[in-house]
């Protein structure tokens, strides 16, 4: 059987062999998708394909892998990928800048989330573009509020506020989540930050537990307990596993679901007619009215053996034309500087959907500082990780919370410990 | 000796009526015929062979691929891990690992009573063992109890057997993840299972809420997915019971419920023991169904320790292979207890 | 009467019934509902549209609104059974929502509209199969070339398994030699590893032979399966070792005793790892996700399961494709099913 590997192996040396001779250079991408953007991308890479005979992108569709990182570390990944965790995996990215043509239009309209995908020292390289900026916050359901008639808590109300009327409204109208939050890190983190969480110490180091962040957990915990929130999410798993609540929203069964820019192109599809849904600004807390920013990245990966052509396909998809085209086909909130001051023209999106988008590309500019700094610490997904692990047991009962604070602290250190040793 | 073998025809022909030798053709010819082939063309090279190294060396010769296979993929994989477990830092390649010692294993029992999962620094790993041991426990008896009752009842002289005996089989083709997609999807909060109790008047279940129901569920759909392969080892030691032990038993008018305890069970030990053994295993080593199915909710009340490992070397933003491997090592050594103990177990029945 | 009399008659084929003979009926009933039904539910669900799953209380059947198309207007318009403030029940169309408050339309005269509150109307609905659920992924995704690489992996990892797991039982079951002991401590010590605990060195080995992306970085590193060794061994303990002899007193080499007397007389016992080999194969989705990155390379469950995104998941797509993914199983069943069952029994298990 070995014979029959080396065969193949041969037969496929043999096929390399003949591609220089077309000359055509073979790149990959490594793409896991939400909602339809893997088509859009697939769509404009057939574009590039037409213009630029020379290459030839292969788009490769995944179920979102939590393998990846080894495959990198092994140096066995594709040329280029989305990223969803930018900072942890910075080390594996390519420096596009010594290929851009014009690294000025890149530094201009990406600058801010450039910082997210660096290692920690690194001030220069453009390893990427956002494919999205997320933002989080929360949507209503209005028609519940009408039914209940209840007048909708204004812009700049406070989660307290918003809590009071969602647990009323969800009284009248037997929906069984007032308030649902999704179970994520950067969701937690936009409430703690409005309640006055600090997350860094004067050093820089995470120093997360202090009154702000207790402040955000009892909220948490007493919603749970008063029924503002249902266990379903937080309870219902362990560790750190993401939980959404999609399909209560969709089904008319949560008056008010904090989560973020991303659901709308999914809500406008499946929601229709059935009821008005509507974004609004982040609720406030004593310190702001904060949310926090997130996205997705596609980035160059170091290992490829062509840098030069990796860079020509990631300046093509991240010129200003056909980036809005990505942002404005998939429902995204555009990462890129010069379309968020025009605005990108959703032209599918019904008038719901751009409502949405608006109130969600208005919330950046109320982003606190320490929102951007938190996205863009390198190892900001061992903070969510184990806010949400101890938060979890918390909520359902298995850890008081100032256990699981005492755990938050101890789980940080540790693998900040382990990710150091060398 | 020969009369062996005609024990293993007659046996077939009990369990299977007519059907059994085509059926068996349709998939015997064609892979027959696919190995035969090469089969054929290694004979002259092998019998060289033979005669160079001698009858006596022959064993090794055919132990050999598949032990090639075992080194390469299985025992150097387990080395690997091994050093894995003695190093630490976020590197994948092991000459860039930074020894740590038994720092790791430390870091693991550094406990302040192993009773309470929650006086140990590293608590999810033990919460992982108190459960897995849990679910293995209600999983074993529930398996047992199930597929005994199952291959007692497709014993008894009913008409479709071989049909109820499909029927139980069919699950077991399943991937674990489809499975538990299944019984997700009919467990959730508006699922099937909830609209058949609010139907009957009842109010709706959060069964992934309740460490209880989850922990219940859990269980039940691991015996749902694998009770049809337990069942047919039992109906075999069933099939295999003499016929005049019941024929007296009937004629004597002994209450069936007698026989079965007097009889049957005793004469079904040993393959009980097979399926005892089987199943502790297995759930030892559950990870994908229950992982899908609950995601170790709610809370941690179903969080498995392979889960533990998993998550320890994936989910993390720092994949910590050194603490997974050596939680994987410390669950390879209760492993392997559990395979010494089979073998007690084993023999103590061939004796 | 008389057909009371025929079907006891014929049930009890000259015995009486026994109580225990209704419960054992019973309980195959209730066992025929509890096993089958999951997977029809699955399968009945994989044809509901998105809004369709999400109902409550779940429609058995996949059902979609009615749409109708009213004159003067550009699409058709969702159909509901309207409660008019008089008492009145009629299906209408709906022409537009504002709040809580519907603007309805009778369909064959769409000037007569009723302003309803939206509490007092049900859709109207109708069964209809949401086909795009299937058709839509087979259309984006090579689904052929999926199938082939998922079938290649399976019939390939099978054939090797079979090979040289049953040339190591033979080995272990037919011959004495020294270091047997070890060797059978070795096979079932590693019996109870599950490759996720040592997914990780594995991927480094894979990655050291330069197999990533390869199908063989699939079907090599579990064809050497322990289960098949033990399963076969304790299946050949049980052949007549006179055979053997005689097969020696003819001066058969060892290798043909082994493919042209063991083998045929293992025919069940390699049948049964043979099924179990081919639905671990196709089955497989954690270690083909890890080494294989390529699309060209990708498995059926690998390929169909990109709808699974880091916050959403498709649900209508994955049923839909999961579906996929269990025909050839159930295909396996039907033509099998008889077959699975006798020859499980017989491979020496006992």
């Amino acid at each position: 059987m070995k014979m029959i590997a080396k065969a193949l192996l041969l037969a496929l040396a043999l096929a390399a062999g003949v591609c220089p001779a077309l000359a055509q250079t073979s790149l990959r991408m490594t793409w896991y998708s939400d909602g339809n953007e893997g088509e859009v991308m697939a769509d404009l890479l057939k574009r590039f394909e037409s213009k630029n005979a020379d290459i030839k992108v292969v788009l490769d569709q995944v179920p979102v892998n939590e393998t990846l990182p080894v495959q990198l570390a092994s140096g066995q990944g594709p040329d280029m990928a989305r990223v969803g965790d930018m900072g942890g995996l910075a080390r594996y990215m390519l420096d596009l800048r010594p290929y851009l043509k014009n690294a000025a239009y890149w530094e201009a309209n990406y600058a801010p989330f450039l910082a997210w995908m660096r290692v920690p020292g690194d001030t220069s390289s453009i390893p990427g573009f956002m494919t999205q900026l997320t933002l989080t916050g929360p949507f209503v359901n209005k028609t519940l509020f009408e039914q209940a008639g209840i007048a909708m808590p204004d812009s700049k109300a406070t989660w307290q506020e918003w809590a009071k009327a969602t647990k009323e409204v969800a009284a009248k109208t037997g929906a069984a989540f007032p308030i649902a939050f999704d179970r994520s890190g950067h969701r937690f983190f936009a409430l703690a930050i409005s309640q006055g969480a600090t997350v860094f110490n004067a050093a820089g180091e995470p120093a997360v537990v202090d009154e702000g962040f207790k402040r955000a957990a009892q909220l948490i915990a007493e919603w749970h307990k008063s029924g503002i929130m249902s266990k379903e999410l937080w309870g219902s798993v362990a560790g750190s596993a993401y939980r959404g609540a999609n399909e209560e929203f969709k089904n008319a069964q949560a008056v008010m679901y904090m989560s973020g820019s991303w659901q709308i192109g999914q809500f406008d599809k499946t929601v229709g007619d059935a009821f008005d849904w509507v974004a609004v600004p982040t609720p406030c807390g004593p310190a702001n009215c904060s949310g926090m920013p997130g996205g997705a990245a596609l980035v160059g990966i170091k290992a490829t053996r062509h840098p030069a052509e990796v860079a020509r396909v990631l300046d093509y998809l991240a010129s200003e034309e056909i980036v809005a085209e990505f942002y404005a086909r998939s429902l995204f909130v555009p990462g890129h500087l010069g379309l968020a001051a025009k605005g990108v023209d959703y032209k599918t999106a019904s008038p719901q959907a751009k409502a949405a988008l608006k109130v969600f590309s208005d919330e950046v500019s109320k982003l606190d500082p320490l929102a951007y700094r938190l996205q863009g610490y390198t190892s900001n997904r061992i903070v969510f990780n184990a806010v949400i692990s101890r938060l979890g047991q918390a909520v359902t009962g298995e850890a008081t919370l100032d256990e699981a604070y005492g755990r938050i602290t101890q789980d940080i250190a540790q693998q900040i410990a382990e990710r150091n040793k060398k | 000796m020969s009369g062996r073998r005609d024990g293993v025809s007659t046996d077939a022909a009990q369990n299977g009526p007519a059907g059994t030798v085509p059926a068996a053709a349709i998939v015997a010819r064609p892979l027959g015929a696919l190995i035969a082939l090469p089969l054929r063309l290694l004979d002259a090279p092998m019998r060289a062979l033979q005669r160079t190294i001698g009858e006596r060396r022959m064993p090794y010769v055919f132990l050999a691929p598949n032990a090639a296979f075992f080194g390469v993929f299985v025992f150097l994989p387990i080395a690997i891990n091994l050093w894995f477990s003695v190093t630490g830092g976020p590197a994948l390649f092991l000459s860039e690992r930074p020894y740590v010692g038994a720092g790791q294993y430390g870091y693991l029992f550094e406990c302040g009573s192993f009773l309470d999962p929650n006086s140990c620094r590293e608590d999810h790993f033990w919460r992982g063992v108190a459960n897995t041991a849990k679910f293995t426990l209600f999983q074993v008896v529930a398996m047992v109890a199930f597929s005994l009752i199952t291959a007692v009842v497709l014993n008894m002289k009913i008409r479709a057997r071989g049909f109820f005996r499909a029927v139980y089989f069919f699950p077991v083709l399943l991937s674990p993840v489809v499975v538990a997609l299944i019984w997700k999807w009919i467990l959730q909060r508006d699922g099937l299972l909830n609209a058949a109790i609010t139907s009957l008047g009842g109010q709706k279940i959060l069964f992934f809420v309740d460490p209880g129901w989850a922990m219940f569920w859990a269980v039940l759909v691991s015996v749902w997915a694998h009770m049809g392969f337990y069942t047919l080892i039992l109906l075999a030691g069933l099939q295999a019971i003499p016929a005049d032990l019941y024929e007296a038993a009937e004629m004597d008018a002994t209450p069936r419920w007698r026989v079965f305890r007097r009889i049957t069970l005793p004469m079904l030990w040993p393959n009980m023991v097979v399926v005892i053994v089987l199943a502790l295993i297995k759930g030892v080593q559950t990870f994908d169904e229950v992982f899908v199915l609950t995601g170790g909710g709610p809370g941690t009340a179903t969080l498995m320790v392979v889960q533990y490992i998993y998550e320890t070397a994936f989910s993390n933003q720092v994949q910590n292979f050194g603490l997974a491997a050596a939680a994987s090592c410390v669950l390879g050594v209760v492993l392997f207890g559990l395979t010494l103990a089979q073998l007690a177990a084993s023999r103590r029945r061939a004796t | 009467m008389k057909i009371a009399a025929f079907l006891t008659r014929r049930r009890v084929a000259g015995r009486r019934i026994h109580w225990t003979d209704i419960v054992a009926y019973g309980y195959l009933a209730v066992g025929v509902v509890v096993m089958f039904g999951p997977v029809l539910w699955l399968v009945l669900s994989s044809f509901k549209t998105p809004a369709g799953l999400l109902e409550f209380p779940p429609s058995l059947l996949p059902m979609a609104q009615v749409e109708v198309t009213v004159p003067g207007q550009p699409q058709p318009l969702p159909l509901f059974r309207t409660t008019l403030p008089d008492g009145q029940v009629r299906d209408l169309v709906q022409l537009r929502r504002v709040g809580i408050v519907a603007q309805m339309a009778d369909p064959k005269d769409p000037t007569q509209t009723f302003r309803v509150p939206i509490d007092k109307r049900e859709p109207v609905r109708a069964f209809a199969m949401a086909t795009g659920n299937y058709t839509e992924p087979l259309a984006r995704f090579d689904f052929l070339r999926f199938l082939w690489n998922s079938i290649f992996v399976t019939v390939v990892a099978t054939a090797i398994t079979l090979l040289i797991n049953s040339m190591a039982a033979y080995a272990l079951s037919i011959y004495e030699f020294p270091g047997k002991g070890f060797a059978i401590l070795t096979v079932i010590g590693t019996l109870m590893i599950p490759i996720t605990i040592i997914l990780v060195p594995v991927y480094l080995v894979v990655t050291e032979l330069r197999l990533v992306n390869s199908l063989w970085a699939v079907i090599l590193p579990g064809a050497a399966t322990p289960t098949g060794v033990f399963l076969l061994r304790q299946y050949m303990l049980t052949l007549p070792r006179d055979l053997i002899e005689a097969a020696r007193m003819d001066k058969a080499s060892e290798w043909q005793i082994y493919w042209r007397i063991v083998m045929p007389l293992t025919m069940p016992a390699l049948a049964v790892l043979a099924i179990f080999s081919v639905m671990w194969r196709w089955n497989e989705f954690l270690w083909p996700l890890a080494v294989l990155t390529k699309t060209e390379s990708y498995t059926l469950q690998i390929g169909l399961n990109a709808f699974q995104g880091e916050l959403q998941t498709q649900w209508h797509y994955l049923l839909a494709m999961t579906v996929m993914t269990l025909l050839p199983i159930a295909l396996v069943f039907v033509f099998l099913q008889r077959f699975i069952a006798t020859g499980i029994g017989n491979t020496g298990m006992k």
